[in-house]
């Protein structure tokens, strides 16, 4: 089974109702969108992200009910370094949407969605704890894995995998 | 919600006081933590505290070549090792692009669903000795130990099996397994009767568990909860039925759900859920393909023992996959698979090497955990333990 190579053109997936919905809500929030391997990512501009979760949770065809996961990938040391990315699920239509914001290594910061999905108290604390990056708007910002005393954000490249402390 | 307000670790004003729960704790199934504040009796507050047995499987699997994770997702939820391989497995599959033959496809199946039934059993025995009713713990290890000699035949080891690889099985099934484990299908319904005669009806345990640790479902859906957690409180979706992977398509069960969204209709789903899956087991059995066991994919799955012995190619293939491991195309993956506690996640990005460059596993106690401040506010201290045995956590799966 041969790999189809991935689609990165968003006009090619207007089709789906995910990238039309979003386009025709905020086209300038949207930076960029994938198919690959039968999945669907969406870059979504760093300040819209609450706004934009807000309008996927809502919207009448899509209505992503659930977050299922939240976590990073550190790119170091290229910039922007993080990409922080929240799998979205929803129940009614069986389907999943990947939704990623792109954040500088200087400026590790973005809005928490709480106020959409409870569920991110959880994940967001693990994100804050292993990677540093910083959701503003979270009730309850501490580190969850890892003692309150630790140094450093282990999940992020720049981090040994041993012989560090 | 409850969830979004700052934990108190402090006493509060003089009615309430602050209790420690754990981290060693016999109702805690692991090293849980709560932090409870108690007004008398009553629960005012409660904060789970969790990372006890946080190892950083994370980072390591990023120091490890593909081939090489397998063994580690073993060890994050060791109840169900095996849906813990096959979906770190259907993950870098769909990476690769790799089709599996059927009956790898169809052993896959049937082991799952053997794993469910291991950890439906120790948590209904769990479950019901936190409650009280010892006896039931007894029978459902005596039926568990079962279950592990199967695992030993396959694999070697009684829990951290590692029996699925990328491609397909590290070896086909021993002789006689099929028989062992029709014998046990056979038997296993009647078990569950005598489980079910010891509880379902008796005023005990439905004074301990009807109307316990309520959770709606629209608090359930926001709370992240998933598997039988949310079923309970009746949001229809399964993952094997409504998203299938590994070949489920195949066969037909029923999903259990509740109407009440509390612990003993989330005690009805698993014990529904162990009858099903033993019927799943009954269907793989029967129509079991013959065939190969692993995909054609020199580059990625190790070569048979007598071809490495015998043919050169298969000894090159051997040792460059061994010392380099093979290359995974660039691309990132969210695999989702249906393990007893929930969605099991395993989220993949691949930059082109040998190594993963991150692994994330989104383990689905993490996520139902954070039900338990809703289950439990304004409810008794005696009742945190029916709830934390009802969502049926796994430390290790919640701290990775």
């Amino acid at each position: 089974m041969a790999l189809a190579p991935a689609i990165t053109d968003l006009e090619k997936l207007k089709d789906k109702p995910e990238i039309a919905a979003l386009l025709e809500w905020n086209a300038a929030a949207v930076t960029g969108a994938k198919l690959d391997r039968d999945e669907l990512t969406v870059w979504i501009e760093r300040n819209s992200i609450v706004a934009a979760c807000t309008f996927l949770r809502d919207h009448s065809q899509l209505r992503f009910n659930m977050l299922t996961d939240v976590t990073a990938v550190d790119w170091y040391p290229s910039e922007p370094r993080f990409e922080v990315v929240y799998q979205l699920l929803s129940i009614p239509r069986k389907s999943r949407l990947r939704v990623k914001v792109r954040l500088n290594g200087d400026d590790a910061r973005l809005g928490s969605v709480i106020s959409v999905w409870s569920s991110c108290n959880f994940f967001e604390r693990e994100v804050f704890d292993l990677f540093g990056i910083h959701f503003e708007g979270h009730p309850f910002l501490k580190r969850i894995m890892l003692p309150e005393d630790w140094k450093g954000h282990p999940l992020r490249k720049d981090y040994p995998v041993e012989g560090y402390r | 919600m409850a969830l979004t307000q700052t934990p108190a670790l402090e006493p509060g004003a003089d009615k309430t006081m602050i209790l420690n729960m754990g981290p060693q704790h016999p109702s805690t199934h692991g090293v849980l933590r709560l932090v409870v504040e108690i007004d008398g009796e009553t629960i005012v507050r409660i904060m789970p505290d969790i990372g006890y047995l946080h190892t950083g499987i994370e980072k390591t699997c990023e120091a490890k070549f593909y081939q090489q994770v397998v063994p580690l997702t073993d060890r994050i939820d060791y109840l169900c090792p095996m849906t813990n391989n096959l979906t770190y497995c259907l993950a870098v599959e769909k990476l690769l692009g790799l089709e599996i033959p059927k009956r790898a496809q169809w052993i896959r199946v049937m082991m799952n669903e053997i794993t469910r039934i291991n950890s439906h059993l120790v948590w209904l025995g769990t479950h019901a000795l936190d409650i009280g009713a010892m006896s039931v713990f007894l029978y459902c290890f005596r039926e568990r130990e079962d279950v592990l000699r199967l695992f030993e035949m396959v694999a070697g080891q009684r829990m951290m099996t590692s029996y699925f690889r990328i491609g397909g099985l590290s070896l086909d099934l021993p002789l006689d397994f099929l028989k062992r484990v029709k014998d046990f299908a056979d038997r296993f319904p009647s078990n569950v009767d005598e489980y079910e005669n010891l509880l379902t009806n008796n005023p005990i345990w439905i004074g301990r568990l009807k109307g316990v640790a309520k959770i709606t479902p629209e608090d359930a859906i926001a709370l992240g909860a998933t598997g039988p957690t949310l079923r309970g409180s009746g949001v229809d979706i399964d993952l094997r039925r409504d998203a299938p992977y590994t070949g489920y398509e195949n066969f037909k069960f029923k999903v259990p759900l509740g109407k009440d969204g509390d612990v003993y209709s989330r005690y009805l789903i698993r014990v529904q859920e162990l009858r099903e899956s033993i019927g799943i087991v009954k269907q793989a059995l029967e129509g079991m393909p013959e065939g190969r066991i692993k995909a054609d994919a020199p580059k990625v799955v190790l070569p048979d023992r007598e071809n490495m012995k015998t043919q050169m190619e298969s000894l090159i293939y051997h040792f460059k996959i061994i010392t380099e491991g093979f290359t995974v195309p660039e691309g990132e993956v969210y695999q989702a698979v249906e393990s007893p506690r929930g969605e099991m996640g395993y989220y993949i990005v691949s930059d082109g090497t040998a190594k993963p460059y991150r692994v994330h596993m989104r383990s689905p106690s993490f996520a139902n955990l954070q039900t338990l401040p809703t289950m439990c506010e304004g409810r008794l201290i005696a009742d945190v333990v029916a709830a934390i045995g009802s969502i049926d956590i796994v430390l290790g799966d919640v701290d990775r």
